[in-house]
């Protein structure tokens, strides 16, 4: 199975990908997580990749090979576009972040793009950020989203939570717990 | 045990389980969480620290080494340039414990000023480099790495790229093997590198590569994998898990974990073995180059890109001719989405100034060359790092005194430590009047906040002594240093100006921390009043939380804003406040 997780640098896409990655190995898959660090990461389109099966060798997933696209923001799911599979699932936060040539006006943020993705793919739209800040904290998004990954796979719903348990850090567990809980509701 | 690990911290484990004692590094993307990982070691069993730059930390790697301890530093690939004065001579000195330097590549980019490829390296210093492909390799490579290094009596490269270094695999772990520290033994003809000694050695490292030669023949880095196809493939590093993905076992593979020395006969003979080769390689034709070297007519890069990254499904076009899986696209261009810095960037608020006093801004290497993105659009120029000052020395020597009063250089603190000073001291010496600032936020940021000899903390956050950057410009011999807090947004453009007039060279150290550090706390948010007449000023900030609407109103995104305040400050109308938490 092949997730592509997309976003904004900051949004917490990577530790998205890690308590995926942790989530799949306790079930006995080879996994591999392939991962954005550096300048990328200031603000601008990310993207990782997780991938698990009987054996898994390229870390990265092609055109038309993603089961399933997580997007963190509109525009950047709207980019991976070409990614996902046809017959793929598509899970949007619909949260709307300008990047920058759109803040200088130098290009525009495209319309409907939630309307455009629907014609194409199968989409479940929601909005994550505040569903995260009901769930105790904005910056959660990254884990009510999983919520609803978790929903659209076959993998145990306590499995979700070791590993959410054994990759965030125990002062936040409680607000993750519940982000997480918020997403496979929503489902 | 198995456990999920990043390519980097499985080339950690390797040296933490080959008994590593030394480790030292400068940061750079994609190679930082090699010497990360290394720290979460304890602190009895391997020393591990952050250099002021690669060069130092190779010296210090060596001399670890020369010591009788097993000893590694890691860089990215413009690292290595840094490094490569001593590491040339270390290929003829040789180990006393075994010497791992790891180099990890970029191609496509992704954090990097080239794409420069490594493995010219291996070649022209004449030393081996192994070249994992995925975490389970990055262990066992590196491990087997400090055995080669002690049994060859060589320093060895083990050569890394984004993917393999940032990508997550399975790793079987293992204990520790306990190595001693080997007896010091003073070696003047082998440890001093002086002609007559030099001369010497250089027959020495001939003949070793000869052995290691012999050794890439038979050795199990360098694998054959028949699957009775009259197409061969030879491959690398993450090109060859990109093939495996692509051609699975409709193709033959010669694999190569060792890229230096290659082994001539088997490489023949694999080649031999099939009607049609391949060489899949990122970057420059270097196994190309040698097989064609060898008379063997393979197929590399006249079908494959020389630039960025490949795909499984460029490999499965030109190999096999496959197609490209079937997908949908978006019915219209995209606008990009680059980097910016962060909201709450300090850098923001000098290179508004910058730009508001039109001034040519000779930009380094950091978090800070963002500055060089619309609608800050501040920085001139970007070359490696330390270039800012020693650049902008040059462009004031050859364009004159009137040129200079609008340009100054802009160096993070963690860079300017890096290599700087060198040419600061320069300026000093060879009479510059030029302005330096120096972007002091308190951490190395673009890697991901690693200590420097400025923060005063090491890798393992101990306290230590702190690098006093007023004190270390004075002692250059400067005598206009001063201290301001750029978000003081009138004090720092005054002492720009001021600074800038003057025929001496000056520093500016622009204090103020990232706003990422845990200790950065800014409360509330941003919000725009009523009082705002549209100006659009604060849109010259480029910040991230701020976009202007369709009605032409200005918005501050609240999930982005951090309640910096620097819009507030800006803002002529007194139209954006501070609201509570």
């Amino acid at each position: 199975m092949n997730v592509m997780i997309v976003g904004v640098g900051g949004q917490g896409t990577l530790l998205a990908s890690r308590i995926l990655g942790n989530t799949v190995i306790d079930l006995g898959y080879d996994v591999k997580v392939s991962e954005v660090h550096g300048m990328s990461q200031r603000g601008g389109s990310v993207c990782t990749y997780v991938k698990f099966g009987e054996k898994v060798y390229s870390p990265i997933i092609d055109k038309g090979e993603a089961d399933i696209i997580l997007a963190f923001e509109m525009l950047e799911a709207y980019r991976a576009l070409p990614y996902l599979k046809k017959g793929g699932k598509m899970i949007v936060n619909n949260q709307k972040i300008n990047p920058m040539p759109v803040i200088t006006g130098a290009a525009a943020y495209p319309a409907d793009i939630l309307e455009k993705l629907a014609a194409v793919a199968d989409v479940t739209a929601l909005d994550a950020l505040t569903m995260a800040e009901e769930a105790g904290s904005g910056k959660a998004v990254n884990v009510v989203l999983l919520g609803v990954l978790a929903k659209n796979t076959s993998i145990d719903y306590k499995a979700w939570q070791t590993a959410i348990k054994a990759t965030v850090p125990p002062k936040f567990l409680e607000i993750n717990l519940s982000a997480f809980e918020a997403g496979y509701r929503l489902a | 045990m198995k456990k999920l690990l990043l390519g980097n911290a499985a080339v950690a484990r390797g040296a933490y389980e080959a008994g590593v004692h030394f480790v030292s590094s400068y940061p750079g993307t994609p190679s930082t969480e090699i010497t990360e990982a290394m720290a979460t070691y304890p602190a009895e069993e391997v020393f591990v620290e952050w250099a002021p730059n690669e060069k130092v930390a190779a010296e210090a790697a060596i001399g670890a080494s020369i010591g009788g301890g097993r000893a590694m530093t890691c860089c990215k690939h413009v690292g290595l340039n840094v490094m490569a004065d001593p590491v040339f001579t270390d290929s003829y000195i040789g180990v006393g414990g075994g010497l791992v330097i790891c180099v990890a590549d970029d191609p496509g980019m992704h954090s990097s000023q080239n794409e420069q490829d490594s493995r010219h390296y291996a070649k022209a210093a004449k030393i081996p480099m192994l070249e994992p492909a995925d975490s389970m390799e990055c262990k066992e490579f590196t491990k087997l790495a400090f055995s080669l290094s002690e049994e060859f009596d060589t320093p060895v490269f083990i050569r890394l790229s984004t993917r393999v270094s940032h990508s997550q695999s399975m790793v079987e772990l293992n204990d520790r093997e306990s190595v001693t520290v080997k007896p010091y033994e003073k070696n003047i003809p082998k440890h001093v590198m002086m002609p007559a000694m030099a001369i010497k050695r250089h027959v020495v490292v001939e003949e070793r590569t000869k052995k290691l030669i012999a050794y890439a023949e038979s050795s199990p880095l360098n694998t054959v994998e028949d699957n009775g196809s009259d197409i061969g493939v030879i491959t690398a590093g993450i090109a060859y898990q990109y093939a495996k993905e692509a051609l699975g076992d409709k193709v033959n593979y010669c694999k190569l974990g060792m890229v230096y020395p290659l082994p001539k006969q088997k490489i023949l003979d694999f080649a031999a073995s099939c009607k049609k080769v391949f060489v899949l390689e990122e970057l420059d034709p270097v196994l190309e180059d040698y097989c064609k070297a060898l008379g063997i007519a393979v197929i590399g890069k006249d079908v494959f890109t020389l630039l960025g990254e490949y795909t499984p499904s460029m490999i499965g076009k030109a190999v096999l001719g496959q197609g490209e899986k079937s997908h949908s696209v978006p019915q219209e261009a995209l606008p990009a989405r680059p980097p910016v810095l962060c909201p709450g960037c300090p850098h923001r608020a000098t290179f508004y100034v910058l730009k508001k006093l039109g001034l040519t801004v000779s930009g380094d290497i950091g978090c800070y060359t963002l500055g060089a993105v619309a609608p800050l659009a501040s920085v001139d120029t970007t070359i490696c790092m330390g270039a800012s000052i020693s650049a902008a020395h040059g462009m004031a020597k050859v364009r004159g005194a009137e040129f200079n009063k609008k340009l100054v250089s802009v160096i993070g603190d963690s860079t300017f430590m890096h290599s700087g000073i060198t040419g600061l001291s320069d300026i000093v010496y060879n009479k510059g009047c030029n302005t330096v600032i120096i972007l002091d936020n308190s951490i190395t940021g673009m890697t991901g906040h690693q200590e420097n000899p400025t923060t005063g903390k090491t890798i393992r956050g101990e306290a230590t002594r702190q690098v006093d950057l007023l004190l270390l410009c004075k002692g250059l011999g400067i005598e206009r240093v001063v201290v301001v807090d750029p978000f003081d947004i009138a004090a720092f453009e005054k002492a720009v100006k001021e600074e800038t007039e003057r025929d001496e060279v000056s520093v500016i150290i622009a204090q103020r921390p990232c706003a990422l550090l845990k200790s950065v706390r800014y409360t509330g948010k941003c919000r725009v009043t009523d009082a705002c007449r549209k100006c659009k000023l604060c849109m010259k900030l480029g910040c991230p939380a701020i976009s202007v609407c369709d009605d032409g109103t200005i918005h501050i995104d609240t999930s982005l804003c951090n309640g910096c305040g620097l819009c507030v400050s800006v803002c002529p109308f007194h139209a954006i406040e501070k609201t509570e938490e």
